[in-house]
């Protein structure tokens, strides 16, 4: 580690503080439909969408109206994205020629449920990669199909995030708003004008906006092979994989590709754009529910959840490998090396952007990467394993990671809550046996999938394992990455792994399915719930939800929670594996 | 107060005996079922009861270890028995309460009175509501009922165990009598109100045994909060054996039960209904009844007290302050005159007024023989009490009172005149007792009244004295109280019908943070729904009839035991003692409870972190590919079998060790919500965290020096 190193890291967070207010104040205008400076021009335009649509925005949804306008949404969306893979090959924008994804012209010869998953994935926010996109999808169906997903499904969930909080905020109400206009209002107002202009910036830092055929180069010697260099319309895409926390690249390398992600100052956008709308949206919490010190005090076990992850991966990664020190290897950071384990980094990133990249990609739920979490060391590789495991909510995914992390705040309220004396209640609304309930199973549907997949998988050499690059715990963490990458909607892979399979096509993709909506639904209810509620007003003898003690307790209650129902599974995955690295075994 | 005899020792022989026996009766999976926690331990110890059968039979080479299995096998019996255990305690107690009023319920026969005046002998339990008996001295009174007719004292120690006896009267808001309750002078005439099995002492003994006795809402929340982890600690094990398999350490059934087992929050699980059952009894040894132990969690919750000034806040009389002379006249000519006007008066205030005379100027009760003195009572149309003596006519009185008096009304034939005529004769007083001191006199009761006491005026003859300062004394330690109060958050409101300005000195004195004056029983109704239409919750004392529909609105309504049939009828809990400061004390077992139940479920999560540094390395160590995982094992436990069996053991012991915590409630302190959970957080959540470290340790040493594993 190196003080440059720690600048970097520092000064990253210091941005995303500092654009937190600015962006919170502005969605929490937007949604509770007050004017901004984009209203002269905007207004019309989401005037004419409800007239188009027929949507009536002032009419309010009950939660579950609101959750099966969204589950519906979902689902249209979901299969036009399907049909659009499968029809590539006849429709236009496809210089490439690109034949219909798992059609037996494909790069897979056949069917093996890649147009399912990547439908699955996208819809969800995910966006798992099992396909290589360069040779996969056409020009279109970047655009009119993955690009689309990744605002739609940014836009949901930051509308669920609205709702949710709304549920906390309104007292004695029935509805928590309009999906429609709450979806509208956040692409419109929100989402596009932020992407216009990064999409520019990324431009001006040299990402690739074209829809000419792939180039070819002819290497000096003639002897080598013809290189193909893949193109295509990248910065549009690139501006909301960030901003929305989709994840999903233009190109199989993701941001370590130089047309992703050019330059040090791009790198450096993109990481703040993958954390801004979530902090944003903590400050949103607070102004919407009149307890502004509360969405800093969620604020803050977010950041410092993040610290101790980008801590210890930057550390396990600098520190490299003992078995290369041992062989007289000198893994030494210098001006001259970046020092540590370099395997699967980019030289131009070094080590504090990769591992902080590394941490950030999965503390949201992004998952765009610009170095191969497969190849970090198992400590290093643990903590984006680990980030993703405690449920995409250290600022998480757009949206979800609020009311992910709301809903720990919930958990946390209620089980140190009745230590204060009263049944516990959050922000005045008491946390009673249904809330309790639907918070439970949210909490409890992520490990299910997670674990029942991956042990199915563990022990099936036919379909299972037989598609693992490597044996032993390193095996173990790659099918364990798989699946927690898929149910926590993150989408970045740890590779090492081949998934591009009708199994783990099938069963990543169902994993997708239910690690999104499954836990939507609940946490859905419980916003119906309390919004019902009435609120008791604060006294000396409320549950503080604003001081550092509060921070102190949830984050303790996601370490411990997260902690007691992963442990045994990592303990056999990256935790020996590290023990065993310094015993002088590799897998 | 509590009577000492209702206490029960928690170590009362008797009690752990019968709990024994309980806890094995408990085992039934019918019963196990209700509580999914526990349930889920005795299905894993079934599980290793059968595979412990099965090795002993056909022992497996290499695998079977009978005497870890064994122990292991005994301890998640042990685990499940002391769960049992506890709740078995927590309803001896109840029992053990419940056979002390059940005595009370002795056999009685009954006169009931028959249409034409005559009574026939019937047994108790064929009285039915609305029939009338007569119970004379010496009777027990059958049933429930009302006093239609008649006045009696009545020993009521049966129910409250106070001793000295209280009177009971038709009409008003003492005719309420209980079945099981003993008259001792008199006789009275009884409607009964209640049909058999539903009395009062019925409510009483099935209450306080736990028959009726249903989970409270936050219980239900906070049980299925643990079916939620048990179920996501069932899925990390069961998950667990695969990835064991793909990494060549499959598990036996011992080790995957032993850390599902330890992972399940069992400590929180087995103490739940017991923490539940011994909140109830807390409040039957402070004599009060809980209808439902929903009221119990309300009032933990409670956000505003509406307190009685009379009785509650205030003792309730006024005494006698200070003496204020008019000019002219010394302080103890004054209290002179009106210790002499009040040696006859028998009342409080009277005599707070001698005791004053006494304590401040030395002016020592005179013999008064009846032949000079003549003692005139104080009576509605006087409003004047006094004495005659050698000539001098001594009177105190309200102020309106003694300028009549003075002003020559003889205190009888010109009460009835209009207050035109009244004013008349304050001006001709004026004339009698000099203008200037009339003003002076109006000016000391005026500011006496805005003190918020009773001026009372003292006459000599024509001559007015001084006046009398009577005030309200505020019982001692409630100024801290209600600070204490406060600083948990709760807002105390007095209810008194004084005036706005009588109330809010007093209020002032009391340190209660609002008033409601000239309260009648609709003002206090619209209070408290207001109160609730914010949210809160709010406690409320009554007796009266009128007090009914109040206390049934409040969210927590105690009724006192002297109220009226329909008070108590409509609170959900009555104080036996009839003393409605004990609110206060209900407020804070209803926090014990809740907090009682957060800090054994922090502990108990808390509790996780280390077991898993016991086990997981025990587990997987054996095996030559992941020894290295030998470096989790940060207590350093001797070998795999012992580091397992230890944090089972620990895991059922720590279930005995915190019963008397779980029976007795976490030591509640008046602070804030913030600093409560910062004392709380520490010593639950940190101490839970470290305190299975060093007691996992210490039984492995045990466990090792015994040579068991």
């Amino acid at each position: 580690m190196t003080p440059n190193g720690w600048l970097q890291i520092l000064l990253f967070l210091a941005v995303v503080l500092a654009v937190t207010k600015p962006l919170g104040l502005f969605m929490t205008r937007v949604f509770e439909g007050e004017r901004t400076f984009l209203h002269p021009l905007l207004r019309p335009v989401e005037r004419l969408v409800y007239r188009l649509t027929g949507v009536d925005e002032r009419r309010e949804m009950r939660w579950t109206e609101y959750a099966a306008s969204m589950l519906l949404f979902s689902l249209v969306s979901m299969l036009a994205l399907y049909l659009i893979q499968r029809l590539q090959g006849v429709l236009p924008i496809n210089p490439q020629g690109l034949p219909g994804v798992d059609t037996a012209a494909s790069a897979t010869g056949g069917y093996v449920g890649s147009a399912f998953n990547t439908a699955a994935s996208f819809t969800t926010n995910t966006d798992w990669q099992a396909y290589v996109p360069e040779t996969t999808m056409s020009y279109l169906t970047q655009m009119l199909g993955l690009a689309y997903h990744n605002f739609a499904s940014a836009a949901v969930g930051i509308a669920l995030a609205i709702a949710f909080i709304r549920g906390i905020a309104r007292k004695e109400a029935n509805t928590i708003g309009n999906f429609w206009v709450d979806f509208v209002r956040c692409n419109l107002y929100v989402l596009l004008p932020l992407c216009s202009v990064f999409a520019l910036v990324l431009v001006s830092q040299g990402v690739v906006q074209n829809f000419r055929p792939y180039d070819t180069a002819r290497p000096l010697d003639p002897q080598s092979a013809v290189q193909t260099i893949a193109q295509g319309p990248v910065a549009s895409q690139e501006a909301i994989k960030m901003l929305g926390t989709n994840g999903g690249g233009f190109f199989n390398a993701n941001s370590a590709h130089p047309f992703e992600n050019p330059t040090p100052f791009s790198n450096f956008l993109q990481l703040v754009s993958i954390f801004a709308i979530a902090a944003g949206l903590t400050y949103t919490l607070g102004r919407m529910t009149g307890s502004q010190r509360h969405g800093w005090a969620v604020l803050a076990a977010m950041v410092v959840l993040f610290l101790a992850g980008v801590t210890t991966a930057y550390w396990a990664e600098t520190r490299g490998n003992p078995i290369l020190s041992g062989a007289g290897v000198d893994q030494t950071v210098s001006a001259g090396q970046s020092g540590g384990n370099m395997e699967g980094k980019e030289v131009r990133f070094g080590q504090a952007e990769s591992t902080l990249f590394a941490t950030v990609t999965t503390d949201a739920s992004c998952g765009a990467v610009n170095s191969m979490h497969d190849s970090y060391t198992p400590l290093g590789g643990l903590v984006p394993l680990v980030n993703i495991m405690l449920g995409e909510i250290i600022f998480g995914g757009v949206g979800s990671g609020l009311y992910g992390m709301l809903i720990m705040v919930i958990l946390s309220v209620f089980i140190a809550g009745l230590m204060v004396g009263r049944t516990p209640e959050y922000l005045g609304k008491k946390i009673e046996a249904y809330d309790v309930k639907m918070a439970m199973l949210y909490v409890l549907i992520f490990p299910l999938i997670i674990l029942v997949f991956a042990a199915v998988s563990s022990v099936s050499s036919s379909f299972g394992t037989s598609q693992l690059g490597n044996a032993g715990p390193h095996g173990l963490s790659e099918i364990l990455y798989a699946f927690t990458s898929g149910t926590g909607n993150n989408g970045s892979a740890f590779a090492g792994i081949s998934a591009n399979t009708y199994w783990y096509n099938t069963a990543i993709g169902v994993a997708t399915l239910f690690g999104r909506f499954m836990m939507i639904v609940p946490m859905l209810a419980v916003a119906g719930n309390l919004a019902r509620k009435k609120a008791v007003p604060p006294s000396l003898g409320t549950f503080p939800v604003t001081s550092p003690l509060f921070t102190t307790l949830l984050v303790s209650v996601i370490v411990i929670v997260g902690a007691l129902t992963f442990f045994p599974a990592l303990s056999l995955g990256p935790v020996v594996e590290h023990y065993l690295m310094y015993a002088g075994q590799t897998f | 107060m509590a009577d000492k005899s209702k206490k029960i020792s928690i170590w009362d022989q008797k009690i752990i005996r019968r709990a024994v026996v309980d806890s094995f009766r408990k085992l039934d999976p019918r019963t196990m079922m209700r509580n999914p926690v526990m349930f889920v331990v005795e299905v894993g110890s079934c599980l290793a009861t059968l595979q412990l059968v099965r090795g002993i039979i056909s022992p497996v080479q290499g695998v079977t270890d009978t005497l870890f299995e064994l122990q292991i096998t005994l301890w998640l019996w042990f685990t499940v028995l002391f769960a049992n255990f506890a709740e078995a305690m927590a309803e001896g107690r109840g029992k053990a309460q419940a056979d002390n009023l059940r005595r009370a319920r002795t056999e009685t026969t009954a006169k009931r009175l028959l249409p034409g005046g005559k009574t026939e002998v019937v047994g108790a339990p064929e009285l039915r509501k609305d029939d009338l008996v007569l119970v004379e001295a010496g009777d027990f009174i059958p049933s429930d009922g009302e006093i239609i007719e008649g006045v009696a004292s009545v020993d009521e120690s049966a129910i409250t165990g106070e001793s000295a006896p209280v009177i009971r009267e038709s009409g008003g808001d003492r005719s309420a009598v209980t079945g099981g309750t003993r008259v001792l002078s008199d006789w009275i005439k009884v409607r009964i109100t209640s049909n058999p099995g539903e009395t009062f002492l019925d409510r009483m003994i099935a209450l306080v045994e736990g028959a009726s006795r249903q989970k409270t809402p936050n219980e239900i929340a906070l049980a299925i909060l643990l079916a939620g982890l048990t179920i996501i600690f069932l899925l990390a094990v069961v998950t667990l054996q695969p990835f064991a398999i793909y990494s060549n350490a499959p598990q036996t059934i011992f080790v995957l039960v032993s850390l599902l087992v330890c992972l399940i929050p069992t400590t929180i699980g087995g103490l739940l209904s017991a923490i539940g059952i011994a909140g109830m009894d807390r409040l039957v040894q402070h004599n009060v009844l809980a209808m439902s132990g929903r009221a119990v969690e309300a009032a933990g919750d409670v956000n505003t007290l509406l307190l009685d000034k009379t009785g509650t806040i205030t003792l309730g009389n006024r005494q006698a302050a200070e003496f204020i002379p008019l000019p002219g006249v010394t302080e103890a000519e004054l209290a002179d005159a009106a210790q002499l006007s009040s040696f006859a008066d028998e009342t409080p205030e009277g005599r707070s007024i001698v005791l004053l005379a006494e304590e401040k100027y030395g002016i020592r009760g005179r013999e008064l023989a009846p032949h000079e003195a003549r003692f005139i009572p104080f009576t509605a149309q006087t409003r004047m009490s006094g004495v005659d003596l050698g000539g001098r006519e001594i009177r105190k009185g309200a102020v309106d009172a003694i300028e009549k008096y003075i002003a020559g009304d003889d205190g009888g034939a010109r009460l009835r005149e209009a207050r035109a005529a009244l004013t008349v004769a304050v001006r001709s007083a004026a004339e009698v007792s000099g203008g200037a001191a009339t003003k002076e006199l109006r000016e000391i009761v005026e500011r006496i009244s805005k003190q918020g006491g009773t001026p009372l005026v003292v006459a000599d003859g024509r001559r007015a004295l001084g006046v009398i300062y009577l005030k309200d004394i505020v019982k001692g330690g409630m100024r801290e109280r209600f600070d204490q109060l406060r600083q948990m958050g709760i807002r105390t409101v007095m209810i008194t019908g004084d005036n706005p300005l009588t109330a809010a000195t007093i209020a002032r004195e009391a340190g209660v943070d609002d008033f409601l004056a000239e309260a009648k029983p609709e003002d206090k109704m619209a209070l408290i729904k207001r109160e609730q239409s914010e949210g809160k919750l709010v406690a409320m004392t009554g007796d009266g009839t009128n007090d009914a529909p109040a206390l049934a609105q409040a969210d927590v309504g105690v009724a006192m035991n002297t109220g009226t049939q329909a008070a108590k009828e409509a609170g959900n809990m009555v104080d036996l003692d009839s003393n409605p400061t004990k609110l206060i004390e209900v407020v804070e077992i209803g926090k014990q409870l809740l907090m009682t139940r957060g800090a054994l479920t922090t502990f108990s999560i808390a509790n996780d972190v280390a077991k898993y540094f016991a086990i997981i390395p025990a587990m997987f160590s054996g095996v030559a590919t992941l020894s290295a995982l030998n470096a989790l094992n940060v207590m350093g436990l001797r070998t795999p079998q012992s580091a397992i069996l230890s944090a089972v053991i620990f895991n059922a012991v720590v279930i005995i060790a915190l019963i008397p915590l779980a029976l007795r409630g976490v030591k509640y302190r008046p602070m804030s919500a913030a600093a409560l959970l910062r004392r709380n957080f520490l010593i639950y959540g940190l101490g839970g965290l470290v305190a299975p470290f060093a007691g996992i340790k210490l039984i492995d040493v045990i466990i090792h020096a015994a040579g068991l594993a």
